[in-house]
């Protein structure tokens, strides 16, 4: 199934041009007999501005699409352009200059993970930054103006990660993808560990970073946490993109089985409770 | 889905596990953490438990499993399971109970199988025991087992190891362990929490099937409305030990009292797939 750009210029980007375009992007893990396709032929288009959801299972090769995006996997053919430049073929040192400029930033499962544990709060989000070269009293004004985004408190500045709730910590990494101006997030499973208060919390920045314009990049397992925020939903099953549409056509209109398996398996509270056996065929159709 | 309608008449006539006023304290500070849970559940229903972690819901189901942890103390109230009073059982009265008459899966399933042994023979070993089966029956019963719980080729699956299964395939060997001496009541606690949503509601369906085919009564504990709403005919959310809403799953879900169900109930209708759903018609 094919996985156009939909021309998008909400925002207000400075240009029309896709922050992020993968063509025919694969990824193997391993080498010669032990080689195993990961992904593959992956073709995926980002708007200035848009919310995309990729959703998968566990396997499906969704959190290796980020880690290609992000230069931690090498792609083992295809394409990767990122704000206009091909960066599928770079090697650590230009993946290294890139990541400086912040044009594309990330916020994983686990902040206590993704964030240094010996740094305070004001040291972590001050960090991106100071690499830039932002003098140091610059970059205090403009991390507190970043806290304020993603609703948290001064007095939280001094603290260590260990030292804050999940849902803070999280915001936290959220703030800290934010303070360079990126204009493209990827966030992968970026509410999966928090209870529901928090969660919804962090759904609700989301929403208000679409707002101003920032591109994400949504990952999770979870159909129901992207469907309140993205624009488009591209699902990925087996290694491969099966289906790409608007958020609202993909829940209500699913074509691939596995789409349609995903959205009769979502627990829902209104609607009508599926019918098992309309679940248990297309578990055969997908099985056989 | 069965009809919520005969629910108030069917479980006071044939309650197979009835709560009452169930008060739970921790003996280690004499403070009660649970106020007051009552529910009555009939064969073949589910009733179920909404709350966030720390709400009590845990300890409600192991005070009706008897397995509450050290200093935690049933403080008032009554649990009878099939007629009787099971909160001030002896030890030895409660190892007969547990798997016979009631049973219980939990979060993360391989934590609960050894390593180092063949899943089968789990399963196997409690039929041995509960059932007093002999070596070759209790293989066989726990081959039907694992078939009835629709693992593909359980033949090779209970020769495994529980590395070598997926969380959703390990989750219905414990399933299977915990209906193999036939019980009448099975607790869920949030035995799909940790799943992918399409073998979330693989585990869903199935224990659906086994409550329908054989008349098991189910409680279901989550985290998530949404997950009980999908087969409960009664539910109760739970908040910091108190019942702040319970009635039939329809009447909760349409009409919420309370403000934290309402909340509970906005966080889906707000960022959930209900908004791209069409709506049940007897809204």
């Amino acid at each position: 199934m094919s996985a156009d750009a939909i021309p998008c210029t909400r925002g207000g980007g400075m240009s029309t041009d896709a922050v992020l375009t993968l063509e025919g992007l694969s990824v193997h893990y391993g080498a010669r007999r032990r080689r195993r396709r990961v992904l593959h032929d992956v073709n995926l288009s980002i708007a200035p501005g848009e919310t995309v959801g990729v959703i998968g299972e566990t396997g499906s090769g969704k959190s290796t699409l980020a880690r290609t995006v992000l230069g931690l996997v090498r792609a083992s053919g295809g394409s990767i352009v990122v704000d206009g430049e091909e960066v599928a073929g770079y090697g650590p040192r230009q993946w290294r200059a890139l990541r400086r400029r912040g044009v594309v930033q990330y916020v994983f499962q686990d902040p206590l993970r993704s964030l240094d544990p010996d740094l305070t709060v004001a040291d972590s989000l001050a960090e991106p930054l100071l690499v830039q070269g932002v003098p140091r009293a610059e970059a205090a004004t403009r991390v507190r103006a970043f806290l304020d985004r993603v609703r948290l408190t001064e007095d939280l500045l001094d603290r260590l990660p260990g030292e804050l709730s999940g849902g803070q910590r999280q915001r936290v990494a959220v703030a800290r993808a934010l303070v360079t101006e990126p204009r493209l997030v990827i966030l992968d499973e970026p509410v999966s560990a928090l209870d529901s208060a928090n969660r919804v919390q962090v759904l609700q920045i989301l929403k208000e970073l679409r707002d101003d314009g920032v591109a994400l990049v949504f990952i999770s397992h979870d159909l129901g946490s992207v469907a309140g925020v993205a624009d488009r939903i591209a699902v990925l099953y087996r290694g491969e993109l099966v289906e790409t549409g608007a958020a609202r056509d993909v829940i209500a209109a699913p074509q691939h089985p596995y789409t349609r398996l995903l959205v009769r398996s979502a627990p829902t509270l209104h609607s009508a409770p599926a019918d098992r056996a309309e679940r248990d065929a297309l578990r055969a159709l997908l099985h056989a | 889905m069965s009809t919520v309608s005969t629910l108030a008449e069917s479980t006071v006539a044939q309650a197979v596990l009835s709560v009452r006023d169930l008060r739970i304290s921790d003996q280690a500070n004499g403070r009660e953490i649970v106020h007051g849970v009552s529910f009555d559940l009939a064969p073949g229903r589910t009733v179920g438990i909404v709350g966030e972690s720390g709400s009590g819901k845990t300890l409600t189901c192991r005070a009706a499993l008897g397995i509450l942890p050290v200093h935690f103390e049933v403080t008032g109230g009554a649990i009878e399971l099939d007629g009787r009073d099971i909160t001030g059982l002896a030890p030895a009265e409660w190892t007969a109970q547990r798997g016979s008459t009631i049973s219980a899966v939990f979060q993360d399933p391989a934590s609960y199988l050894n390593p180092s042994l063949r899943v089968g023979a789990q399963v196997a070993e409690v039929i041995r025991v509960k059932k007093r089966a002999g070596r070759r029956a209790a293989r066989r019963q726990t081959i039907e087992l694992l078939r009835a719980v629709h693992l593909r080729d359980p033949e090779l699956v209970y020769g495994q190891y529980a590395y070598e299964l997926s969380g959703g395939m390990l989750q219905r060997v414990l399933i299977a362990a915990a209906i193999a001496a036939g019980p009448r009541v099975l607790i869920a606690d949030e035995a799909t929490t940790a799943l992918d949503v399409t073998v979330q509601a693989e585990i869903l369906d199935l224990l659906a099937d086994l409550r329908d085919r054989t008349g098991l009564a189910l409680v279901l504990v989550s985290h998530d409305l949404a997950v009980v709403a999908q087969l409960c005919d009664e539910v109760l959310v739970l908040r910091q030990g108190e019942v702040v809403e319970q009635g039939p799953t329809r009447e909760v879900l349409h009409h919420p009292r309370h403000e934290y169900t309402r909340l509970l109930i906005a966080e889906h209708e707000q960022y959930g797939l209900d908004r791209f759903l069409a709506p049940e018609e007897d809204v």
